[in-house]
């Protein structure tokens, strides 16, 4: 089931844990329908998404990574971020033992679908502290526009 | 990757449940022990490493900004906070130990005990 001891929590509740999630996200158990498109396993980096009265804001928790190398892209409402994490673990080096692997490395894509009422063009997107903010305002069309009656 | 994650409502963050255990990689080498954690969303101040005899914890809050009027669509990180313990093993010499924060992730450098080091033993012949 773990390809390597290494990569996977060693502490029991962890493990049992990160099986719990894994199955009620994918079977759809605990209200929510599990997507179509269930997330893998293991998904790096981990999506917030929120809505503000006037935008839609994605959070991707992707700590140590050059914030430039990020490819950050809208295609048809659907935003997606993608770059590479080296690992820090030095390899190579006979005098290196290892004893735990657990954090994702190598490279990473993953694609968020937008809600219709979003404005493509007007997007921002800051990293900080590991997270990477995407701000995409909400279209003008689609706020709640008042009609005075004659 | 193909997969797309469609929005569906879920249940909003809640800062009760009990923390969530960060990712770590750990190694050894002749000098001490390097601990990496991605505590992604924690600020320096946010952040705590204690050391309890040889009990080494380490914990920190995530704080987003600009939330007071959001509504969650989404949530893989439903718990704000992060907290994993250690224990240290005699060799490693845990007051000198280092600590470093970037972009998310938590370094911690254990060096061993000056006399625990590895030493080559000279055999010297008859």
């Amino acid at each position: 089931m773990f390809d390597t001891m290494l990569s996977r929590p060693q502490n029991l509740f962890d493990q049992l844990e990160s099986l719990q999630r894994l199955l009620t996200r994918a079977a759809g158990v605990e209200g929510a329908p599990g997507g179509i498109r269930s997330v893998a396993y293991g998904a790096f980096p981990e999506i917030n998404v929120g809505r503000t009265q006037n935008s839609v804001e994605v959070f991707a928790f992707a700590p140590g990574i050059d914030g430039s190398s990020l490819d950050v892209t809208i295609e048809r409402n659907v935003l997606k971020i993608s770059g590479t994490r080296a690992s820090a673990i030095p390899r190579g080096d006979t005098q290196v033992q290892l004893y735990a692997n657990e954090r994702p490395q190598g490279r990473f894509s993953r694609a968020v679908s937008l809600p219709d009422d979003v404005d493509p063009l007007k997007v921002e997107a800051k990293y900080r502290d590991g997270i990477l903010r995407v701000s995409i305002a909400l279209s003008a069309t689609a706020q709640p526009q008042r009609i005075s009656v004659q | 990757m193909a997969e797309r994650t469609e929005l569906t409502t879920t249940k909003a963050p809640d800062s009760n449940e009990h923390p969530t255990s960060p990712a770590v990689d750990i190694f050894e080498d002749a000098g001490g022990i390097t601990l990496l954690a991605d505590m992604p969303g924690v600020a320096k101040d946010r952040l705590d490493v204690k050391l309890d005899g040889d009990t080494l914890s380490v914990e920190g809050r995530v704080e987003l900004q600009g939330l007071a009027d959001m509504r969650a669509l989404w949530a893989e990180v439903n718990v704000p906070r992060f907290r994993r313990t250690f224990t240290l093993s005699r060799e490693l010499d845990a007051s000198r130990i280092e600590a470093n924060l970037k972009d998310g992730v938590l370094t911690l450098r254990v060096p061993k005990h000056a006399h625990a080091q590895p030493r080559r033993i000279e055999v010297k012949s008859a």
